[in-house]
């Protein structure tokens, strides 16, 4: 359904993502982590061909959805795409909706416009979106502006608007992090059976590993603008191999107990401007040696998937 | 006056708080909405309300001090000074509104045009705009009349040029401060074409400011019209005009005073009562940071 492989982004002089690669097939959960700035966003914006946007520009590597290449596509044939084969969720519903138009137009547009039915359809097929996604009166709510709806509801309108032209590959951009923490869960669930229903593909940006445990059948690790740990989820829970992924799943909390204190990882990721030579996870990193200051670390296969460190392993 | 202003925000809001009724709220709003209001009426029913005819010469009756049946006096032709003030609140307040109307219809083009493209022609219509911007209202008033003529037509064009660097601003502004916000991404995720994005998201979002803007600048418009006509480039006689009847008294200020003093004090609270609309306006909008960044 969707490939990525070795993607390279620069903003200029600047490279913030290099080497990004992972594929997902039809009904599948993908699961990207990472802390803030490790470049999980921008992955989603290349995908969605946003980047001219902000200025940026993929600069080698490709993205293959659906046997088409999507780097070199023509800005009016993406334009189809989006939110047609295409849908985006993105970060923060308060501001993802606009507030002068009511929420049946902005949602019906979509229909519209992608496949080309009238008025009265499009609102018929916004209403069972609507209802499909458990809000409560859908025909009610068509008439509502933004204002006069809650963080979960806006989402899951924006979720409704991703959906309305029934696409085949949903992007959803770190979804709940602007929502609280019982909507939250509802959000995620949400998600999870709309791929279960409607066979879609969905890949889920996050920072919160327990989110990937329940619902990406895999996940791409990323730190500093690199994949740099991926594989089915199972696996990277049960043996993660980069000294990352294994902080990471350590940050986890397990539930109360006296003697278990959770984990934080030291130090902060490396901007940008910044990144350093080598791994560039090695400052923060316990098993650093030499060799780790110096080269960058290429990838090695793991249990079905990769991993790129120089010193692979399960934690000690 | 309070139920009649309350009546008339309710009917222009059909019975709901809009930004309307809101600025009608106040007392200072309901004042000067009230008195724009009477303004405008008068305006429309001129023919039937003024006593005399504005163009009817009595030159036997020449500078008569305000009294019966000359209510505000007459000035030196014998025309009754107050028939021909409620025609002159036809001419300017006309003229000032067509004016801001073709200055706010080709400011936001331009400015919506330019915000959202950006590049060379961003840089190209906002250059012109500041250079015209860099000069003082009247001035360019007076060239543009200059070029092509005294009369209304002259007049109503010259000050939609004179306000038009002020809504291509802000209308630009406007524009480029959206541009970054997330449901215009979401909307570009969501296959939107450029234009739909700027008509349909865009233009409503940034209309506000420019609304109190243009009412405001239709005080200042009124001002502008009104010094048009007092050197003679506005409205040619014996089309009455407030400016002009000034022009007309200053001949003989100190023998018949009331010529020049009622229509310059129509003119200052017309513009004290659009301004202080406008302010009510304003915060009913609540919009003031936004007019600011223009």
């Amino acid at each position: 359904m969707l490939e990525v492989r070795d993607l390279e982004v620069a903003f200029g002089q600047i490279a913030p993502l290099c080497g990004v690669s992972f594929a997902l097939e039809k009904g599948e959960t993908l699961g990207i982590v990472g802390e803030s700035g490790s470049g999980k966003s921008l992955t989603a914006m290349s995908v969605m061909g946003l980047l001219p946007l902000s200025g940026g520009r993929i600069t080698a590597g490709s993205i293959i959805f659906d046997g088409q290449e999507l780097t070199k596509l023509p800005e009016a044939a993406y334009r189809k795409l989006r939110g047609g084969r295409l849908g985006l969720i993105t970060q923060n519903p308060m501001t993802s909706l606009d507030p002068l138009q009511k929420i049946g137009p902005q949602v019906d547009a979509v229909a519209r416009l992608h496949l080309g039915i009238t008025g009265q359809q499009a609102r018929a097929r916004t209403i069972e979106i609507l209802g499909t996604l458990r809000i409560p009166e859908p025909a009610l709510i068509c008439d509502r502006y933004p204002h006069q709806m809650s963080g979960g509801m806006k989402q899951r309108i924006v979720i409704a608007g991703a959906l309305a032209a029934d696409p085949d590959l949903l992007v959803a951009d770190e979804p709940t992090t602007a929502l609280d923490v019982t909507v939250q869960a509802q959000i995620i669930r949400l998600l999870d059976d709309l791929v279960k229903e409607r066979a879609l593909s969905l890949v889920l940006i996050t920072h919160d590993m327990s989110v990937v445990a329940q619902t990406c059948d895999r996940v791409v690790v990323m730190y500093a603008g690199r994949a740099i740990e991926q594989g089915p989820v199972e696996a990277i829970f049960a043996e993660p191999q980069h000294p990352y992924t294994q902080a990471l799943i350590g940050c986890i909390p397990k539930g109360l107990s006296e003697d278990e204190h959770l984990v934080g990882i030291p130090g902060t990721v490396p901007t940008v401007m910044n990144y350093p030579k080598g791994c560039p996870f090695h400052p923060r990193c316990i098993r650093a040696e030499d060799i780790c200051t110096k080269t960058s670390p290429s990838l090695l296969p793991r249990v079905d998937g990769a991993v790129a460190c120089h010193f692979p392993g399960a934690a000690p | 006056m309070t139920r009649i202003t309350d009546t008339i925000a309710r009917a222009l809001s059909g019975f709901r708080s809009t930004p309307m009724s809101r600025a009608f709220g106040s007392w200072l709003g309901k004042i000067a909405g009230g008195f724009l209001a009477l303004l405008v009426l008068t305006a429309i029913f001129a023919p039937w309300i003024t006593p005399f005819d504005y163009a009817a010469q009595d030159l036997t009756n020449g500078n008569a001090p305000p009294g019966w049946p000359h209510l505000l006096g007459t000035d030196q032709f014998g025309r009754d000074v107050l028939s021909r003030v409620i025609y002159g609140a036809r001419t300017s307040l006309s003229v000032s509104a067509t004016a801001i109307a073709i200055s706010i219809t080709v400011g936001m083009t331009l400015g919506a045009a330019a915000g959202y493209f950006g590049g060379f022609f961003e840089r190209a219509v906002m250059t012109v705009v500041d250079l015209t911007w860099s000069f003082p209202d009247i001035l360019i008033a007076l060239i543009f009349v200059a070029i092509i003529g005294p009369g209304l037509t002259s007049t109503t064009f010259a000050i939609a040029i004179a306000y038009l660097a002020q809504f291509t601003r802000l209308t630009r502004a406007q524009i480029v401060r959206l541009k970054q916000e997330t449901f215009i991404e979401v909307t570009i995720n969501l296959g939107a074409k450029p234009y739909h994005i700027l008509l349909k998201h865009l233009l409503p979002n940034a209309i506000a400011p420019v609304i109190v803007v243009g009412m405001l600048a239709i005080g200042d418009g009124i001002v502008l019209e009104a010094t048009l006509g007092f050197f003679g480039l506005g409205a040619q006689p014996p089309t009455p005009s407030w400016g002009a009847m000034m022009s007309s008294g200053t001949a003989k200020l100190f023998l018949s005073p009331w010529v020049i003093i009622f229509p310059g004090v129509v003119v200052a609270v017309t513009v004290i009562a659009v301004n202080l609309f406008g302010d009510e306006l304003i915060r009913a909008l609540d919009i003031r940071d936004r007019i600011r960044d223009s």
